[in-house]
């Protein structure tokens, strides 16, 4: 438990000390990976921690967008951030506990399917309608700041700014969870993953416990999305398309499913991933078929960690002493988040 | 004794199969009600529309003189009606104790809290050591659920239920599966919890039914063809032309 804990401590002091060496596109990059973490955190306490695999998370995040960007004065006055961070948020859980109350109601690969339709209904909406600028997008006249107009205490317009205040979201997020996950509510979750039947048998209504989760998880998502919406001042609808909640889940796959801090590792992981097989400098020409490359490196994880990166150390310890993996993802099976 | 739990004319039709016919039985205090019968005679599913599981076609359920028969299965446990499995469905993941403390949680009166670890509830923690005390578990409180014995298993089952403090429990085979020692030890603690509760065994094991039953349902194609004493059940001719082969 010790060292899982020093683990994080140990990330988010890295995160916290990282602008004092990064240049303004490592900033900004780092930024866009904080902001993944917040969904793939998101994410997680639906799949990894309820059991519900929903694939339509990115409504969410596009949603937290475009509230962003909707809800800010035309005139081009910074709006305020204790209000728009809210109603963004708000936006987003409200969307979610309406998607919610009808997908639970299904299960299994129905309930994969209604969440995608849910999530393709919200894409449609702000493509194909002028309330979200269509295909073009919409941009974000003025960036959110705190305090007065004038000479603001927190303006997140600068780089530095948003940085700072994402890793705060993130630091509070991974925080709240942690709580959560060890709280009544969140052992609730953890025995509805396990076993939903024997919930109802002892006498858990096990409905409003995954709703509460749902609505929960699309308000955090809502975070994300406004983070990203604020950062690159810029929405369009590819914030809310499948392959975005595609993306996500691979990201907490990746991580490793079932522990918090897999999800931030997920994040970078993938969001690395990708900027390496991105990169001309590499591969040249190639690189213009980056999905290819982050395809065939998911395709092996996956098939060669079974538990994520999150899993890594214990499968190589198991190899190192002769145990059967197996058996020590057995006896890994009940730690903490 | 007081009748803890009624059953009245249950019937459960599936299209044309009726797999509970016109159904009735009184579980009564400090008893153990048996009922048995072939695979497929209708004995789970009268469980489960005892538990609420599943709705009945028709027919009536009380639990504790109360008309129960539209509330759902968490409103049932959470008045008092426990139920076990065929099949293990513990928490395989989570430690002995953790089992039986998320099902004490469920009649905590905020379930929903979300600041405190859930490891410092004391409601719910108290109930939890309890039940593994009584079903024997203590010794392996602390050890991950999964790795437990067959036998374990289904001890955990039963110490499960009682950690939600029911009156009544509905125990789906809970010797399947056991050798000898195991099985001894199981009706030990049946006959213990036998004081205060009201047990309704659905058993293939004639043998332990006989020792432990003050009375048998025989169950044939969803149908009730005899109840009564474990001696009269046994000398019914019915019942040992249907079932009990001449035993």
């Amino acid at each position: 438990m010790k060292h899982k804990l020093g683990f994080v401590v140990a990330c988010f002091a890295a995160l916290a000390l990282y602008p004092a060496v990064a240049g303004s596109f490592g900033l900004d990059l780092v930024t866009k990976i904080m902001v993944y973490a917040i969904f793939a955190l998101s994410l997680e306490l639906l799949v990894g921690a309820t059991g519900l695999v929903c694939f339509g998370q990115a409504a969410f995040f596009g949603i937290g967008a475009y509230a962003a960007v909707l809800l800010s004065p035309a005139n081009g006055d910074a709006p305020g951030l204790w209000w728009l961070l809210p109603a963004s948020v708000a936006a987003a859980a409200a969307y979610a506990a309406v998607m919610g109350a009808l997908c639970l109601r299904t299960q299994g690969v129905y309930f994969i399917m209604v969440t995608l339709a849910f999530a393709q209904m919200a894409y449609y909406i702000v493509h194909d309608t002028p309330l979200g600028g269509g295909t073009d997008g919409i941009y974000l006249t003025a960036k959110p700041v705190l305090g007065p107009a004038a000479s603001p205490w927190l303006d997140l317009d600068k780089p530095l700014a948003i940085y700072g205040f994402t890793l705060a979201c993130l630091a509070l997020q991974f925080g709240f969870m942690a709580l959560l996950l060890c709280s009544r509510f969140g052992r609730a979750l953890a025995g509805i993953k396990a076993n939903e039947q024997r919930m109802r048998a002892t006498g858990f209504s096990t409905y409003p416990y995954k709703l509460a989760a749902f609505v929960i998880s699309g308000g955090m998502a809502g975070l994300g999305g406004f983070l990203f919406g604020v950062k690159d001042g810029f929405v369009n609808p590819e914030l809310m398309s499948w392959h975005l909640s595609g993306a996500v889940l691979i990201m907490i796959i990746l991580g490793g499913l079932g522990h918090l801090r897999g999800a931030l590792i997920g994040a970078f992981a993938f969001a690395l991933l990708q900027e390496f097989f991105k990169s001309e400098a590499i591969f040249g020409a190639f690189a213009k078929h980056w999905t290819l490359g982050l395809g065939l490196t998911i395709i092996a994880s996956v098939a060669l960690l079974p538990r994520g990166l999150v899993g890594l150390p214990g499968q190589l310890a198991a190899r190192l002493t002769g145990q059967r993996p197996s058996s020590a993802a057995a006896a890994n099976a009940s730690e903490a988040p | 004794m007081t009748v803890l739990l009624q059953g009245h004319q249950l019937t459960r039709r599936w299209g044309g199969l009726v797999a509970v016919n016109q159904v009735s039985l009184a579980l009564e205090s400090g008893t153990v009600h048996a009922v048995i019968g072939t695979n497929g005679a209708g004995k789970s599913t009268l469980i489960n529309l005892l538990s609420g599981e599943t709705e009945p076609s028709s027919g009536q359920v009380q639990l504790l003189g109360q008309d129960v028969t539209r509330w759902s299965q968490p409103q049932r446990a959470r008045a008092g009606l426990g139920r076990s499995y065929q099949r293990n469905t513990i928490y395989p993941g989570f430690t002995v104790l953790e089992n039986c403390r998320l099902a004490a949680q469920a009649r905590h009166p905020q379930p929903w809290q979300w600041w405190r670890d859930a490891q410092r509830c004391e409601f719910s923690m108290g109930a939890a050591r309890a039940a593994v005390a009584r079903t024997g578990l203590d010794a392996v409180a602390d050890r991950q659920a999964g790795l437990l014995s067959h036998g374990q298993k289904r001890q955990l089952e039963i110490a499960m239920c009682l950690a939600t403090g029911p009156q009544v429990l509905l125990l789906d085979e809970p010797l399947a599966g056991m050798g000898a020692e195991e099985t001894e030890r199981m009706l030990a603690l049946l006959t213990e919890l036998r004081q205060g509760h009201a047990i309704l065994l659905v058993e293939h094991d004639m043998d332990a039914v006989f020792r432990i039953a003050d009375t048998i349902t025989v169950m044939v194609n969803g149908s009730v063809i005899a109840t009564g004493s474990p001696d009269a059940v046994r000398h019914n001719p019915e019942v040992q032309a249907a079932y009990l082969g001449g035993h």
